[in-house]
């Protein structure tokens, strides 16, 4: 099952209304999705089969809803998390299966392998499990879409509002690689711009288990605010040892990257008033119940905020292929770029030329146990940041295509 | 108080902390010497018999509401049983080949089980409360103990040395050992070998397993919780000297330490220096420090 790949083929709604004109302008006749992501390890649960699910849900809402001239193809494969298994499927795809565009690729190693491949090749890719900011920036290109978030947005959102509330002092338990050192940057720089101080950071090995000793670390350091720099079970480690060792409540934490999963698997009880950012909450307002609960029905877990980016980037770029009236990279992309996203997920959402897709991002709570009323009744919503608030200016752009 | 700059409280607390990893090393490192001592076999699904250990425990609890005393000896005896299945229907067949037929064949099964879990219960794990008798803690002036660490070390220490006293004192421990030495004379002499192996290999999982059921309130019960955990602990049965039941042991808890005092010095060396270690070990006695050349 290593290189596990299902090739689902969803048949056209040929309408005799459209012109022959356009559909000769798709290649091969139909348009492919590859998606890219981790089926089987540490992230897998928070894009993974849920965000095939969500391309799935995309294509059949698209061809019901839009009915367009043209067949739309899925295939999907296992990254691994591994860069050179990531590019070297993305390459098979688009040379010999004709793949138009690549999608998903959590972990940040794998998404800038892909993105190099997607530009020599013509392509696209669309990320969204994918966190470190340098997508947007030194590596920046122009086939490249950066959809649901990244560590600007998480520290933006989750350091300013904690230190803002009076948690000046910082200490931050940092995942001994390349995300972790550029989320624990991304929010000592908030911290100290919003008046905190930070007291110091101990890295850990990643993947680590025990995380005791690096607590008492943070404990000793006295400082009000523990800053987790990690994700996945590390996050969810170090916040169930912090309660056993009677870390928290005394000094608290903030979980600079959690996702939905992660809280439900800890329970309320070790993560009610922690603070985090996501770009979707599925129980925010009535569009994105009714899109979760029918996601809710087939994984039986709620989405998280890159399954949902999944489909609204997905249905985007199906949308931008019908516009256009074709599937060439260059034209789709300007189509991408210029059209709004209205959905469920965003509202006015744009992507910008360094390829970051902005839209509004939400600060939350998690709930106390008693306030949660119903399954996935997790987040109150403290505070909605505004898409030009939530994302780097491009004024700080360090990607080359932005002119200043 | 200093010592090279770091309080003597932190470095209290960091010894302790050291050692309470050392006893789960020491519970697991144990499991795999007995097994390699007696059957040959390199477990390499000790780690997921340990990860089976916790979710048995976590399913009896949240499925049956089986409590966690109840769980600590009935998950050791369904995930012991699982062992002696796979010993008769598997293992057995190859006692006569290569060690690395042994490790290929438990590596496998280490990721279908794996992969079987993940399946099911997904990658981000699940929950599992300190049971409500060891749910506080004590001030020991310089650190915060949870009672339920305390309660890890009195609890492998007790078994380990149970048994090493079983293997090394008791009647059934010297037929154990002397079918290690030479099975067929044992076997002439009317001990039936095959059954004393299979128990081995039952009781070596079944110890993989207690360890998995005292780690599943402390690190969150996840399909992989096994896997990163085995590497080490194969260093440390190394290091100790393959089939050295006390070497094990004293090896255990002392990699623990020393994990724990470079968390304080070089934290960022922690997960290597085990290895390092190991290195040296290899380098300057080959069999390990306790075992026999």
């Amino acid at each position: 099952m290593k290189t596990k790949q299902l090739a689902i083929t969803a048949c056209a709604a040929a309408l005799a209304t459209l012109s022959a004109g356009a559909s000769a302008q798709i290649s091969g006749g139909s348009v492919k999705i590859g998606v890219l992501t981790d089926l089987s390890g540490t992230y897998s649960d928070l894009a993974g089969s849920g965000a095939v699910l969500a391309t799935r849900m995309a294509i059949d809402d698209f061809i019901a809803r839009e009915k367009p001239a043209f067949k739309i193809e899925m295939v999907t494969a296992d990254h691994q998390n591994k860069a050179d298994i990531a590019s070297n499927k993305a390459r098979e795809w688009i040379e010999r299966e004709n793949v138009d565009t690549v999608t998903e690729l959590v972990t940040t190693s794998t998404a800038l392998a892909v993105m190099k491949v997607a530009k020599e090749k013509d392509r696209i890719a669309i990320m969204n499990g994918p966190a470190s900011t340098p997508i947007t920036n030194e590596q920046c290109n122009d086939v490249t879409v950066h959809y649901t978030y990244d560590t600007y947005a998480l520290a933006n959102g989750t350091a300013k509002a904690v230190t803002t509330q009076g948690g000046k002092n910082w200490f931050f338990l940092t995942a001994d690689y390349a995300f972790g050192h550029s989320l624990e940057k991304d929010s000592s720089a908030v911290v100290t711009a919003n008046g905190g101080k930070v007291l110091g950071s101990v890295r850990h090995p990643f993947p680590g288990s025990d995380f005791s000793s690096f607590l008492l670390k943070a404990q000793a350091s006295g400082a009000q605010v523990i800053g987790l720099a990690n994700a996945g079970a590390d996050t969810t480690n170090a916040i169930k040892q912090a309660a056993e060792f009677g870390i928290t409540p005394k000094q608290s934490l903030a979980g600079l990257l959690m996702f939905i999963t992660d809280v439900h698997s800890l329970g309320l009880k070790p993560t009610q008033g922690m603070f985090l950012t996501t770009g979707f909450y599925w129980d925010r307002n009535d569009e994105t119940r009714a899109w979760s609960k029918r996601f809710f029905d087939k994984q039986k877990k709620m989405p998280t905020m890159v399954q949902a980016g999944q489909y609204s980037s997905i249905y985007h770029y199906l949308k931008a292929v019908k516009a256009a009236g074709s599937d060439d990279t260059g034209k789709v992309m300007a189509m991408m770029k210029k059209t709004p996203i209205n959905d469920f997920f965003a509202k006015n959402g744009q992507i910008r030329d360094d390829g970051r897709m902005v839209h509004d991002m939400y600060l939350v709570q998690v709930k106390k146990p008693a306030d949660s009323k119903y399954p996935w009744d997790y987040y109150t919503i403290k505070a909605t940041i505004p898409a030009a608030e939530a994302f780097q200016p491009l004024a700080q752009s360090r990607c080359p295509l932005i002119k200043k | 108080m200093e010592i090279f700059g770091i309080p003597t409280a932190l470095l209290g607390s960091q010894l302790l902390v050291g050692l309470i990893n050392g006893s789960f090393y020491a519970i697991l490192s144990l499991g795999l010497a007995i097994i390699f001592g007696l059957l040959n076999i390199i477990n390499f699904c000790h780690g997921a018999q340990y990860m089976m250990g916790a979710f048995v425990a976590w399913i009896a609890l949240t499925r049956f509401g089986i409590n966690y005393w109840v769980a600590l000896i009935a998950a050791p005896l369904i995930v012991g049983a699982v062992g002696v299945v796979i010993e008769r229907l598997m293992l057995r067949r190859l006692y006569k080949l290569d060690h690395l037929y042994g490790l290929l064949l438990t590596f496998g099964l280490a990721l279908i089980i794996e992969g079987i879990f993940r399946d099911q219960y997904g990658i981000s794990g699940e929950s599992y409360d300190v049971p409500e008798l060891l749910s506080s803690g004590i001030n020991l002036g310089f650190m915060f103990l949870p009672i339920y660490r305390a309660w890890i070390i009195v609890a492998s220490l007790t078994v380990c040395f149970g048994t090493w006293y079983m293997i090394e004192r008791t009647k059934l421990g010297a037929y154990l050992r002397a079918g290690t030495e030479n099975s067929q004379m044992v076997q002439a002499l009317g001990i039936n070998v095959p059954l004393l192996i299979t128990f081995t290999y039952g009781y070596g999982v079944a110890l993989a397993a207690f360890a998995g059921v005292l780690a599943a309130p402390v690190f969150q019960v996840n399909p992989l919780m096994g896997s990163n955990l085995i590497i080490v602990v194969f260093a440390v049965v190394v290091i100790g000297g393959m089939g050295s039941i006390m070497g094990s042991i004293l090896t255990g808890l002392g990699l623990g330490l020393i994990e724990g005092l470079t968390k304080v010095f070089y934290p960022e060396a922690s997960s290597v220096i085990v290895f390092v270690i190991m290195v040296i070990v290899l380098l300057v006695r080959p069999a390990g420090l306790f075992g026999k050349t």
